[in-house]
């Protein structure tokens, strides 16, 4: 195994009774990339990344993440990612802080390091006006934004995010690739999902998912070239119509 | 959510344990006289003397005693027949006809011993009228069985369903918080978000059950007050013990919820399914039936149910003062029970699919 891949799967495929959701996706992530899952909705994507962070037992293939086997050495995967589902999950009863607390204690932060990384965590947001208020009042701009900086609080070595902007504004939307940047900067391997072709061209490389299979992965650059298209949205239409 | 955790039950506990009561008064009482003699006054005096019957009215025939209790309005009907004086006199033998609407067979058993008892008086007191008038050597043999309630002297209700009814309203509480709780988890998505974490299966379920166990515990401590205070239960045994085999008990529980919630999606799911065992768990528990009347294959089961043991543990210990030596059969079944339940939940948790 490429030790600069902090991502290897190989033939990994999930079996739902007959349906093959994931069907025998082979690809690696380097380290400190900005990789672009794409696909259109029911494509597989979701089901391929929870194999990846250990939440969902592959039925056959093999996979590496952080150096981990995902069938046997899923909970020390855990270890060394971050998550960011779909759906906002942080506790919508518990304050900024509390959350923040939680989480951090979750991955084993000492006391004094939850305390750092909550300061650092609130400037960086500028949320230090509602860092006592319930998160379930925040907007959802704040919310993904919050939520993104908690899956970071464990410095990870790779963070997993699944959609990350659905719903969120342009502004907001624009704000939180700053913030994917920013960390991909300090190192962190970035696996995101998104249904937005411009954040596609964000992307340092890109692999795009049709009914289970991956059949694109290069630069956008390159893939526009191999399509002959200018957009990312073209590459998109092109492969996922068939 | 905190306020109504505790408010809720502890309210159940004052109305349910003075309404629950098996004791059978205000029965409606008529009677119809063909006799209109000094022994069938006599008779009606009686049950009019008694605290049990309203005596409502003299019917003058049988076809309209039974129409009105068809429409509800008599519960019982004393049927004196003619010449029934002249009968008990010359032939030292006579009939009464009862007829008692057994609509609700409980309260119909409950008042067919009670008017036996008055029969059954009067007649001792007309033998020994009658024997001093015919033959006054041979001298009246009463035998009278005075009975003596244990542990409940005065057959006070509340007494007996005060503890029965605080271990349901603990059960419950636990049962349906713990079972939706992981669900709520899973329904608004944390629940993925907790399963991505490193966080061990056994730190995760210790901290989900022990709020609940807490929770639980506090209920406890609340009921037992207001049962002290309210209704005045003695509590004769160890406070300890009794706190102690709560403890055990709760875990039986709150292992319990949490299966049910691995196997559950959505909270109405579990919601069904935990309100599926507590009937079945209250109405097996010998708590308002005994479980001793129960068919065979029911009593087997009851062996099953935790609520009969924590029921039974409550009345042993409260009124019985029963110790822990005592008590040590449920203890140990409870806490089998337990292990069990808490393995299974454990087992049946598990963070990827």
């Amino acid at each position: 195994m490429n030790n600069n891949n902090v991502i290897q799967a190989e033939g990994l495929t999930k079996m739902f009774g007959d349906f093959k959701a994931v069907n025998a996706i082979t690809f690696e992530v380097k380290k400190g990339e900005i990789f672009g899952f794409l696909g259109a909705n029911g494509a597989g994507k979701t089901t391929a990344m929870k194999m990846l962070i250990g939440i969902s037992i592959p039925t056959s293939g093999a996979a590496h993440v952080a150096g981990f086997d995902v069938f046997t050495q899923a909970e020390d995967i855990k270890k060394n990612i971050g998550y960011m589902s779909q759906k906002f999950a942080l506790y919508d009863d518990l304050t900024v802080k509390e959350n923040i607390t939680f989480f951090g204690g979750i991955y084993g932060l000492s006391k004094l390091k939850i305390k750092e990384k909550t300061k650092e965590l609130i400037d960086d947001l500028g949320l230090q006006e509602v860092a006592n208020q319930l998160v379930g009042s925040l907007p959802l701009g704040w919310k993904q934004k919050l939520s993104f900086s908690v899956a970071l609080i464990h410095e990870p070595k790779i963070v997993f995010l699944d959609e990350p902007t659905g719903g969120v504004d342009p502004i907001t939307r624009r704000q939180f690739w700053e913030m994917i940047y920013r960390a991909a900067h300090e190192g962190t391997t970035i696996f995101v999902t998104t249904h937005y072709m411009d954040e596609a061209e964000y992307c340092d490389r890109v692999s795009i998912m049709v009914n289970g299979k991956i059949e694109a992965l290069d630069t956008p650059k390159k893939l526009k070239e191999q399509f002959k298209v200018d957009s990312m949205n073209d590459v998109f239409l092109k492969l996922a119509r068939g | 959510m905190l306020p109504i955790i505790f408010v809720l039950p502890l309210l159940q506990l004052v109305i349910l344990s003075n309404a629950a009561t098996f004791e059978v008064k205000n029965i409606k009482f008529a009677y119809i006289d063909h006799d209109h003699s000094s022994s069938s006054r006599a008779l009606i005096e009686k049950f009019e003397a008694s605290t049990y019957f309203n005596v409502l009215t003299d019917f003058p025939s049988e076809t309209q005693a039974s129409s009105a209790m068809l429409k509800g309005e008599v519960d019982v009907v004393l049927e004196i027949p003619s010449h029934f004086e002249r009968n008990l006199q010359k032939e030292k033998n006579a009939n009464l006809g009862i007829t008692i609407n057994a609509i609700d067979g409980a309260a119909a058993g409950v008042e067919n011993v009670y008017v036996s008892q008055i029969i059954q008086s009067y007649n001792k007191h007309i033998k020994t009228d009658l024997m001093q008038r015919l033959d006054a050597q041979i001298q009246p043999v009463n035998i009278a069985s005075i009975p003596l309630f244990w542990y409940n002297e005065t057959l006070n209700y509340k007494t007996y369903m005060v503890p029965g009814i605080l271990v349901l309203l603990v059960t419950m509480i636990t049962l349906f918080l713990s079972g939706m709780n992981i669900v709520r988890e899973k329904e608004i998505g944390t629940l993925e978000q907790i399963n991505v974490t490193p966080i061990k299966k056994s730190q995760f379920i210790i901290g989900k059950l022990f709020p609940f166990w807490v929770i639980g515990m506090g209920l406890l401590t609340i009921g037992l007050i207001l049962a002290r205070l309210i209704f005045d239960v003695p509590m004769i045994g160890s406070l300890f013990l009794m706190y102690f085999y709560t403890s055990i008990y709760i875990l039986v529980i709150l292992g319990m919820g949490l299966f049910i919630s691995n196997f559950t999606d959505t909270q109405q799911q579990a919601m069904f399914i935990a309100w599926f065992f507590t009937v079945i768990f209250i109405l097996m528990s010998g708590l308002f039936t005994p479980i001793e009347s129960m068919p065979e294959w029911a009593q087997t089961l009851t062996e099953f149910n935790p609520i009969k043991y924590f029921v039974e543990v409550m009345r042993m210990v409260m009124l019985k003062g029963s110790g822990l030596m005592d008590i040590l059969p449920q203890l140990i079944k409870t806490l089998v029970y337990a292990l069990i339940m808490n393995g299974l939940a454990v087992w049946s948790y598990k963070k990827a699919s």
